[in-house]
This record gives C-alpha cells, sequence and structure tokens, in this order.
C-alpha cells in the first residue's frame, strides 16, 4: 500500500488486513508504555485545510505511539495566508523531508491530486463531501469488535448523508465486509445521485430503527448547508432524530454509533449518546490503533528502500 | 534432535530455571513468535510439573521493535499477550532458534514496556551461532554449529538442517 486515499483502495482483503494489525496496535495502546519504536526516524506532516480536532490529535497520538516525528501545518497560521497555493505549499512540506502527509481538505480529489505532484505516501484524512477512509476503518474495527463479522449485519446510516464524507467511506466499507446499509433521510439531505452506492434508501426511521443492527448518526453538518435543506431543526429531529423514545424501538443487541462531534439534542439525544449501548467513545479510542495501522501500512510494513523526497527538477519547474 | 529428544532437553532446561531462580515463584515465561510460543508453553507446564506451583505464560510479537522495520517486510505474527506486570518479576525469554540474535534485543526492547522485570534470562532450543550482538542465551536445548546460509528447523517432529538452497532453489553468496 502507497497511499490511503479511498476505501475502494483497500476493498475486503485490505480492510481486514488493516483490521488484523489494529488487534495488535490495540495490545500496544493497554500496554503500561504505549509506545514502540517502528517508525522511529519517519516524519509525518498534517496539512489539514479545515477544521478539525479529534481527527488531527488522533493522528497525531498514532504518530507519536510509533515513535514518528510530526509537523503541523495549519492554514490558519501560515502562508497560504499569503496566497501560496496548494501544490507548492505540499511540495515545500515534502522537501523538508517528510515521509507522509495526512491531508485534510474542503474540495474532493486533492489527496489523489497530492499524489500526482508528491513522492511521499499521502493518507486522505476527509476531502470535501467525499471520503475519509480511516474513519470508516475505525467504525468497521468498532463494530468487528461488538459482532465479530460485519456479514449480512444491517446497518442504518441516518441524518446528513450529503454532506458526509463518513458516510461515503463508511457505506464503501461495510458493504465491502459483506452489510447491508440503508440511508435514512430526507430527500434533500441525500447526494443528487445515488448510482452505484450498495444501498437501500428510506425516510421512515421508525420502520428501520425495529429491524436494524447500528443505528450510525451522522453530525447535522450545518457550516456545509448553504440553503434550507430542511424546514427546521426541531422537524429534522422530529422525523430523523434519535430520540429516548426512538432509541426504544431498536432491538436489545443493537448499537448506536456516531462521528463526532455531535450536535446533542438535534440528530442523538444526550441520553441516548450515554447509553450502554452508544460505542461513541469506543470509535475514538479505536481511532488511534487503526491510524497507528495505516500509518505502519504506509512507512513501516516492508517499503523496500526509504523514500526519496521529490526531484530537484520537479521541485523547482513543476 | 527427534521429538524425545526435545522433550528431555525442555525437562533439563526447566530444572536448570529452577536451580537458577531457586523455585518458580516469580518466572513469567514469555515465548517469541511464532517458534518460541509451543517451546514457552511445554516449559511453563513442565516447570508446574516439576515444581508444583503455576506459572504465568506470555507470548510476545516482536515485529514493532526490530532494527530492519522498513528494510524487508515485516508485520507482526500475532496479537502480544503479557498477562502479569512484569515489574520484579523473572521473565524467561524462550525461541526456538538463537542466531544473530537481533529478534531477543528486539525482545528485551518490547519487554520494557510492560514493567522492569527483576531479570530476563534466555532460554532457546538451538543455539546455531552467528552472533552480531553481544547476546548469550542461558539456557540451551543443543548447541548446533552451522554455517551462515543453512536453515534451522525447529517443529514439534524435532530439529532439522537444511540449506537455503534447498527450500528456495537457488544458491546464496
Amino acid at each position: 500500500m502507497r497511499h490511503l486515499l479511498s476505501i475502494d483502495d483497500l476493498g475486503r482483503d485490505g480492510i481486514e488486513e488493516v483490521m488484523a494489525l489494529t488487534d495488535s496496535f490495540v495490545e500496544v495502546s493497554n500496554r503500561p508504555i504505549p509506545k514502540v519504536p517502528a517508525l522511529r526516524g519517519k516524519t509525518v506532516a498534517w496539512l489539514f485545510y479545515e477544521d478539525s480536532t479529534r481527527t488531527r490529535l488522533s493522528f497525531e497520538a498514532a504518530a507519536r505511539r510509533l515513535s514518528a516525528d510530526t509537523m503541523n501545518f495549519s492554514v490558519g497560521s501560515s502562508s497560504v495566508k499569503k496566497g501560496e497555493s496548494l501544490r507548492d505549499t505540499a511540495q515545500t512540506i515534502q522537501a523538508m523531508g517528510v515521509d507522509a502527509i495526512v491531508v485534510r481538505h474542503g474540495s474532493a480529489g486533492v489527496p489523489w491530486q497530492l499524489t500526482r505532484w508528491l513522492d511521499c505516501a499521502v493518507v486522505n484524512a476527509g476531502d470535501g463531501w467525499h471520503e475519509h477512509p480511516t474513519q470508516a476503518l475505525l467504525d468497521c474495527y468498532t463494530l468487528r469488535e461488538h459482532f465479530g463479522s460485519l456479514e449480512g449485519r444491517r446497518i442504518a446510516i441516518v441524518g446528513d448523508v450529503k454532506h458526509s464524507r463518513v458516510a461515503g467511506s463508511d457505506v464503501r466499507a461495510f458493504a465491502a465486509l459483506g452489510a447491508e446499509v440503508t440511508l435514512v433521510a430526507p430527500p434533500t439531505l441525500l447526494p443528487a445521485s445515488l448510482e452505484g452506492w450498495p444501498v437501500q434508501v428510506s425516510h421512515d426511521l421508525d420502520a428501520v430503527l425495529t429491524t436494524t443492527d447500528v443505528a450510525y448518526m451522522l453530525r447535522m453538518q450545518l457550516e456545509r448547508q448553504d440553503e434550507a435543506l430542511v424546514p427546521s431543526l426541531r422537524e429534522f429531529t422530529a422525523c430523523f432524530g434519535l430520540t429516548v423514545d426512538r432509541a426504544r424501538l431498536l432491538p436489545d443487541h443493537a448499537l448506536v454509533m456516531h462521528p463526532g462531534p455531535m450536535n446533542r439534542g438535534i440528530e442523538i439525544a444526550a441520553e441516548v449518546a450515554e447509553s450502554t449501548r452508544s460505542v461513541i467513545r469506543q470509535q475514538v479510542s479505536n481511532g488511534v490503533a487503526v491510524r497507528m495501522a495505516v500509518l505502519f501500512l504506509l512507512l513501516g510494513s516492508g517499503r523496500p528502500e526509504p523514500i526519496v523526497t521529490v526531484p530537484e527538477e520537479v521541485a523547482v519547474h513543476g | 534432535m527427534d521429538a524425545d529428544d526435545m522433550r528431555r532437553a525442555i525437562r533439563r532446561m526447566a530444572h536448570e530455571v529452577i536451580e537458577r531462580n531457586h523455585g518458580v515463584a516469580d518466572v513469567v515465561v514469555v515465548g517469541l513468535q511464532t517458534g518460541g510460543v509451543p517451546l514457552a508453553r511445554s516449559l511453563a507446564a513442565t516447570l508446574r510439573d516439576i515444581d508444583g506451583h503455576d506459572v504465568s505464560v506470555g507470548t510476545l510479537d516482536v515485529a514493532f521493535h526490530r532494527d530492519d522495520v522498513g528494510l524487508r517486510p515485516i508485520m507482526p505474527e500475532a496479537v502480544t499477550d503479557i498477562p502479569v506486570d512484569l515489574t520484579d518479576r523473572i521473565v524467561v525469554l524462550v525461541d526456538d532458534v538463537l542466531f544473530t540474535g537481533r529478534t531477543v534485543r528486539a525482545a528485551l526492547d518490547a519487554l520494557a514496556g510492560f514493567g522492569r522485570p527483576r531479570a530476563v534470562q534466555l532460554a532457546v532450543m538451538v543455539d546455531r551461532g552467528h552472533r552480531e550482538l553481544p547476546i548469550r542465551p542461558d539456557f540451551v536445548g543443543k548447541n548446533l554449529p552451522t554455517r551462515r546460509d543453512e536453515l534451522v528447523d525447529v517443529s514439534a517432529e524435532g530439529v532439522s538442517l537444511g540449506s537455503v538452497a534447498d527450500s528456495v532453489g537457488e544458491t546464496t553468496p
């Protein structure tokens, strides 16, 4: 594996490989001293063009537990404010000698574009409304911990699917592992086209909840909504929020998930988020181990030679 | 060495472990993945058998601690499992073959993440020589002089010696 851009790059075998490796890193994370020297001497840079708390901290913890060095680039305090292009910024960071760049950007496809300009490994930490593969991997890992296998499991992904890169990656990953995915949302919060998505669609949350194994609640991405897609938040919650009453419809074994950050009282009631069927905290702690597995696969698991930095001529004329 | 020879060697090593440590009260046996794990289990069972006390058994995968990470394909074989805090315990590391000593160095590094043992001792079924680091075993099943390019295979059936040429069909420099 050279980059992690999309769940599609991994396929079922690749996801299973990450899961198996994550088992080892969960064990490492539980040691009295949760640190191994595997990526000593490697440098990972964060290139985040969008706000992020948990993803960046989670990657940071993962890199440090592997003994990699990290470089932080936040757009707010950098030359991007002076008008530097994405390409110049990325190549400048690479020229400092990094082995991997973890990128988050508001536009879909930016990580792919970076792989054309750079020689180092690129990890997609969220591109626009498109994909967020490490989130999907940690979701799969969390489900695997509870169910063993996702084969034949019913997973309802509920809420703002349209703006959700989490949904984009989760649908691919859950389907690859054999789960039956149902999207539950008002038509205005679904993507314009679902062609090729291996999903069923429902607008009736109550009906879906009674038979589902997992209620995956998406964040209502108010910051990405520049038009009125729902009549009001109260009405959205009344129809598509996981309220206390509605959570009672779930089968006893069913799990509640959320990628965070939560809008408590909108897509999920605070009591439901704290209930015993909620695995939201486990998602976060598994996130570190999954990202350790991804970084180790990219940088430590057998690349025959160290990554060389971009050739001089490309750096100058590119 | 056949299976009976190995059984006798484990029994002798068990007696040596007990003698050296005046019993097994603080002893934890840790097998290195993958070849050391079955040997660690039978060493611990033999210790119990002789001394009457229960002995904890752990397994250790050293992939993340190797000094050649990134130079060749390295993936963990199994999840490490150290069931007890190692602080102030006597750890007996167990592996099937001691060769360059690099796996043991990685294992010593890995153990440091689980506490501070009072002592770490090394038991191996076969010491084949060719050390590249200042590491020596405390308990040895058999000293087996080898050439560098030979392969030593330890299984439940016994110990056998082959050459690289036999196994991969080419000669080594």
